[in-house]
């Protein structure tokens, strides 16, 4: 403090110990970051290590999960992370489309800010109440009607009768699938919004000038202007859905083998993390396979979102 | 035969019925297209609705004095949930008092110090990243160097991988908000002989304390129902206990506990938790909006 009150000479003395120290703090905690997360990918590859050390790279596609025989690996897990992930994004990207259009071009003015705030909360709502309504109300939906009605429609068609076969017990795949589908609605939606907000509206009036209905200024100009930006919305809704956990686990059925029908239960590595962990003691083979499959996901998720924020860049015009 | 040798007036009108003809067609694609949007934004909010409906349907029922005032009990015996409520208040302020400063201070870094640098790209990339990682590994991490090491679970554990979360959300919008500041503001505070930390502080955090506080709620409303990460943490303990260095109690491991359970009055304390937390958290969502909310 008393610094700032020298009056010897002009500008030369102003970097005062208050300064230094602000700047260091800044820029220190700006390196902690990049520790924090350099310690994440280092802490799980550590813990992992035993594991990939035990079974090599056959761990990566193995589907053996058994603790009576120490044997483990991520094929099942990682294939149901895949599969629940992008029959989610096939569910949500129509309708978040859908809502993004409506917000931007199509809802009266009024109706525009509650209607995206309505949309942005279901956002909000955390993990763990997506699993109790999935389990609860989802469930016994999806078991009652909409399994049984899906084996009825498709029961002759070749390929598809496998897909949508099997006992309807409600959980399973197709469900984790649902409620993905449903978290991650908001997120590509509200991205989507924005983007197509960035349309400079010279454009636009330019294509309604030449009488282009609404839905041909959106095909012609506006997702040809956005289209970068609208695939890193929708990469982001993928680094969402990989991940998550709480509500997958209560509405996926948990068994560990590879499903043919859609119906099967199955798990994804954040379910089988969640679930198996009370049961894996400190340093046994089994939590550092664990430790192994969190590693996995991390280079999955790190790999999408880093992708995602590469098309999400904002772009010089 | 063919429309070269039409005369003239017949091809005009032909032309004209075409026209009509495409312009209905693209019309009615038009309107088609609307009416899905409408009903994919209908899906939404029904959604919204059905979570918000079925969380009071079955939760209210549950809901009295004894849920504040009684801990968790055994099955059958009217237990209630104050440990799991007082847990999830103490994980989540020690969370957010240890991530917001840290969040606040990298925020201050990218926009004022490192804007246009390589390690402020690399920070605001990495911290992105962060913002979405699964946050299950932010348990399992904290787990390996915080649980593991000292051979328990803590609440101090779930605190700290909270404020791991915490962190990405604060750095984001504190960022945001610095950069919306004009620099002309800034200039005429150096102007004044201002060393630049003041400028900061006293020019920089006061425009834009509106947002920053809006990022501080939203990283309270995140983390405040954030599950996965206190499952391999603070573990959850269905006894009264408010030592850090023990299993705390959370509201959502509670709820995860009891949802899954065969006893009705645990699944019935599960909704009734349900209900709490989810408007907690939007109520906190939209404090946080309304503050946004640009002034008239």
């Amino acid at each position: 403090m008393s610094a700032s009150t020298n009056t010897a000479g002009p500008s030369q003395g102003r970097r005062n110990l208050g300064d230094l120290l602000f700047a260091a703090a800044a820029g220190g905690l700006g390196w902690f970051v990049l520790l924090l997360l350099s310690a994440i990918v280092v802490s799980l590859l550590v813990g992992g290590l035993p594991s990939f050390r035990a079974f090599g790279l056959h761990f990566l596609w193995s589907t053996d999960w058994n603790p009576v025989t120490q044997r483990f690996g991520a094929g099942v897990s990682i294939f149901g992370t895949l599969v629940t992930s992008a029959l989610a994004l096939l569910l949500a990207v129509p309708i978040a489309f859908g809502i993004a259009f409506f917000l931007t071009e199509i809802a009266p003015e009024w109706m525009r800010r509650p209607v995206g705030i309505a949309i942005e909360l279901l956002a909000a709502i955390p993990s763990i109440i997506y699993g109790m309504w999935g389990f609860f109300v989802i469930v016994p939906i999806m078991g009652q009607m909409v399994m049984p009605w899906l084996s009825d429609t498709f029961a002759n068609v070749p390929l598809l009768s496998t897909l949508f076969g099997g006992a309807p017990f409600g959980t399973g795949i197709l469900t984790a699938a649902l409620i993905l589908a449903v978290m991650v609605i908001p997120f590509i939606a509200a991205t989507m919004r924005d983007v197509f907000a960035t349309v400079p509206a010279v454009y636009k009036e330019s294509a309604y000038g030449v009488g282009c209905t609404t839905w041909e200024v959106m095909r012609s100009i506006v997702i040809p202007y956005t289209h970068i930006s609208v695939m890193g919305g929708i990469m982001l809704g993928l680094g969402r859905a990989l991940g998550e956990t709480m509500a997958v686990t209560f509405v996926i059925g948990n068994a560990n083998r590879i499903a043919s029908s859609l119906f099967d239960p199955g798990n994804t590595i954040a379910s089988l993390v969640a679930l198996e962990f009370p049961e894996s003691p400190a340093g046994s083979l089994k939590l550092s396979s664990l430790l192994a499959l969190g590693f996995i996901l991390f280079v999955i998720s790190f790999i999408v979102l880093a992708v995602s924020r590469l098309l999400l860049r904002p772009r010089p015009v | 035969m063919s429309a070269a040798v039409l005369p003239l007036p017949a091809a005009a009108a032909r032309d004209a019925r075409i026209a009509q003809r495409l312009s209905r067609r693209r019309k009615l694609i038009d309107r088609m297209v609307k009416a899905l949007c409408l009903l994919a934004t209908l899906i939404g909010l029904t959604l919204l609705a059905s979570i918000l409906f079925s969380l009071t349907w079955r939760g209210v029922g549950g809901l009295g004095l004894h849920v504040f005032t009684t801990s968790t009990l055994p099955p059958g015996s009217h237990g209630g949930l104050l440990n799991a409520i007082v847990g999830s208040i103490v994980q989540t302020a020690i969370g957010t008092l240890i991530g917001a400063p840290i969040g606040l201070m990298v925020g201050t870094f990218l926009a004022e110090y490192a804007r246009d640098s390589i390690l402020g790209s690399v920070v605001r990339f990495l911290s992105d990243v962060l913002l979405s990682a699964p946050s299950i590994l932010i348990g399992l991490f904290v787990y390996t160097i915080l649980v593991e090491p000292f051979h328990g679970f803590s609440g101090i554990a779930g605190s700290v991988a909270l404020a791991v979360i915490v962190v990405p959300i604060v750095v984001r919008t504190t960022e945001d908000m610095l950069r919306l500041i004009p620099t002309s503001l800034r200039e005429a505070a150096v102007a004044l002989g201002a060393p630049k930390w003041r400028v900061v502080v006293m020019i920089c955090y006061r425009a834009a304390r509106d947002g920053i506080a809006t990022g501080i709620l939203l990283a309270v409303a995140r983390v405040s129902g954030e599950t996965a990460p206190l499952l391999f943490t603070s573990l959850g303990n269905l006894n009264w206990s408010t030592s850090l260095f023990q299993p705390m109690a959370s509201l959502p491991v509670t709820i995860y506990q009891y949802a899954g359970s065969a006893f009705n009055d645990w699944v019935q304390l599960a909704w009734v938790g349900a209900l709490l937390i989810t408007f907690g958290v939007l109520g906190l969502n939209i404090a946080a909006r309304l503050l946004l909310r640009p002034k008239a």
